[in-house]
């Protein structure tokens, strides 16, 4: 299937939608009326076809658009894209992880030969014809990861394993929710999730974190995450804070529909053979709240699950300012009918 | 005392000294001498004299640590000084040295850092807290380190933000993280209040 790719801006103007089947293809991250931290993991398996499922690791019409802003927000500060010295091999086995799922995933759009160590990369979207040497830094532009990853949607933190932690040794982070891949590189998973409330009490992190110890080779998981955003903004990274902080105040009854974002991360987590790393993957979607009112069920759910949040989670995602706001506006879209099960459109 | 349940901040279990260790090496500041003084009162002064200690800080603890008679002793007139020292100290060192570090948290986190860069296992350090509880603050908007920072919001020395200071510790950088108070309406913040004397 042919992407029509976008052109469109996550900063200034502003200019990114959503296409009608971009939609319905959104991962709504709400699975029920309500919503609380959980070890929400299931196996990364391909779902159906026209959803973000449908491809391991998922391509869409935002792609070219998106790889513009990841390249402005390392010109503006390279500090985003990080890696410790003994993640190289990690950084390869990424690399080929990256490379193998585009180009099965999108074989019109990416294509991967390989003769021995000597590898062919095409990436038609971005015109990109590399040949290089698996295994030699010096045969590529940038390092492994940071070559890859310029060329995938989503944030990307490799994690190491060892003395029955994970360890956020390398990481590139241009898409983020709130978190600084300078400040966290090196952390383990408790230290890396301090800041998060309620959670560690749940005994989530702890659950979580025995879980994917044991993650295998060839058996990825995924779960779905999500905060808000004012304006599709792609960056909201502490660093720029006070860039898009004042976003925040600037709701109003007459333009939340267009202003206020879900942002939801489809988090795929994957074991790296070599290194025997896990390549974690935040792939961020954003929708506006005219686009979720285009889907009766979503719009039903979402002012419900606004109101059930834990004072806690509403300040630590930084919804204050405009959550009861965004609950008036989609109010008119919930007719008090129940919802069905599960998080794809009706 | 420190503030706890911080999940990213270490936890400075206390100096307990290791016998069995072929040579100590002490890095102290300021009322962290007390720590290296109360182990000598648990386990006795045996160790000392495989003990190399520096330390920065006021004479009068000085003085105390001198008359310890211990194997090497060094005083630095600065912080700086005594981490170069520290660095060359470690890179002299051989198997079997046991490194020990007191003082400030902002001092320990700094000391840390040195012996991380030499590929020294965290988990190895003995650390105590003594001394004020300042803290060593990064700001993530221009990333510049302010030190002894006592109030939260506080004036980052580099960017001159208003900085929150987050309970969120960073052992590579030896840092909380500062985050600008009044990013969504700026000359909102409020005044700042002594939360670590």
């Amino acid at each position: 299937m042919n992407i029509e790719f976008r052109q469109e801006t996550f900063r200034d103007d502003f200019t990114f939608r959503n296409s009608p089947a971009a939609i319905r293809r959104f991962p709504f991250p709400f699975h029920e009326d309500s919503y609380m931290y959980s070890v929400n993991m299931e196996p990364h398996v391909k779902g159906a076809p026209g959803s973000a499922f449908e491809s391991l690791i998922d391509v869409d019409e935002h792609y070219i658009s998106e790889m513009n802003d990841r390249a402005k927000v390392l010109k503006e500060d390279p500090l985003r894209c990080q890696a410790l010295p003994h993640m190289m091999t990690s950084q390869w086995d990424t690399l080929e992880l990256l490379m193998e799922q585009q180009a099965a995933g999108y074989p019109e759009h990416f294509s991967l030969i390989k003769d021995g160590d000597n590898w062919h990369w095409i990436n038609r979207p971005l015109g990109i014809d590399q040949k290089f040497v698996f295994g030699d830094v010096s045969t590529l532009p940038y390092e492994p990861m940071e070559y890859i990853t310029r060329q995938a949607q989503g944030d990307f933190c490799i994690v190491d394993q060892r003395d029955n932690n994970l360890w956020m040794d390398a990481g590139i982070a241009t898409t983020q929710a709130d978190w600084s891949l300078d400040f966290d590189i090196g952390m383990n998973f408790m230290e890396w999730h301090g800041p998060v409330p309620l959670a560690h009490q749940l005994g989530v992190f702890e659950r979580a974190l025995k879980f994917l110890l044991n993650l295998q080779q060839g058996k990825p998981v995924r779960r779905l995450n999500w905060t808000m955003t004012i304006n599709p903004r792609l960056d909201t990274s502490p660093e720029n804070y006070p860039k898009w902080g004042p976003d925040r105040t600037t709701v109003t009854p007459e333009n939340v529909g267009n202003k206020v974002h879900l942002r939801c991360e489809l988090q795929s987590l994957w074991r790296l053979p070599r290194s025997n790393a896990i390549l974690f993957v935040i792939r961020c979607y954003l929708i506006k709240m005219e686009e979720v009112a285009t889907v009766p069920k979503w719009a039903r759910r979402l002012p419900r699950v606004l109101r059930s949040l834990p004072p806690e989670l509403v300040d630590y995602k930084g919804l204050t300012r405009y959550r009861q706001t965004t609950i008036d506006w989609l109010s008119k879209f919930d007719d008090g009918a129940p919802t069905s099960p599960g998080i794809f459109p009706d | 005392m420190l503030v706890v349940g911080i999940k990213s901040r270490p936890v400075y279990k206390g100096l307990e000294i290791d016998i069995h260790s072929a040579r100590h090496l002490f890095a102290l500041e300021g009322d962290g001498a007390g720590a290296l003084l109360d182990q000598i009162k648990s386990v006795g002064s045996g160790f000392l004299e495989k003990a190399e200690i520096l330390y920065v800080g006021p004479e009068s603890q000085a003085g105390k640590l001198r008359e310890l008679q211990s194997f090497d002793f060094w005083t630095a007139p600065t912080i700086p000084v005594l981490l170069n020292r520290l660095k060359a100290s470690l890179q002299a060192a051989r198997m079997g040295t046991r490194l020990y570090l007191s003082g400030t948290e902002g001092f320990i986190g700094q000391a840390m850092q040195v012996a991380l860069d030499l590929g020294i296992d965290f988990n190895s350090i003995r650390t105590e807290h003594r001394g004020s509880t300042a803290r060593r603050v990064q700001c993530v908007h221009c990333k510049g380190i302010t030190d002894n920072v006592t109030t939260s919001p506080f004036t980052c020395s580099h960017c001159g933000l208003p900085l929150l200071v987050r309970d969120h510790y960073s052992r590579r950088l030896g840092a909380f993280q500062g985050v600008n108070i009044d990013a969504e309406e700026p000359g909102t913040a409020p005044r700042p209040e002594v939360l670590f004397p």
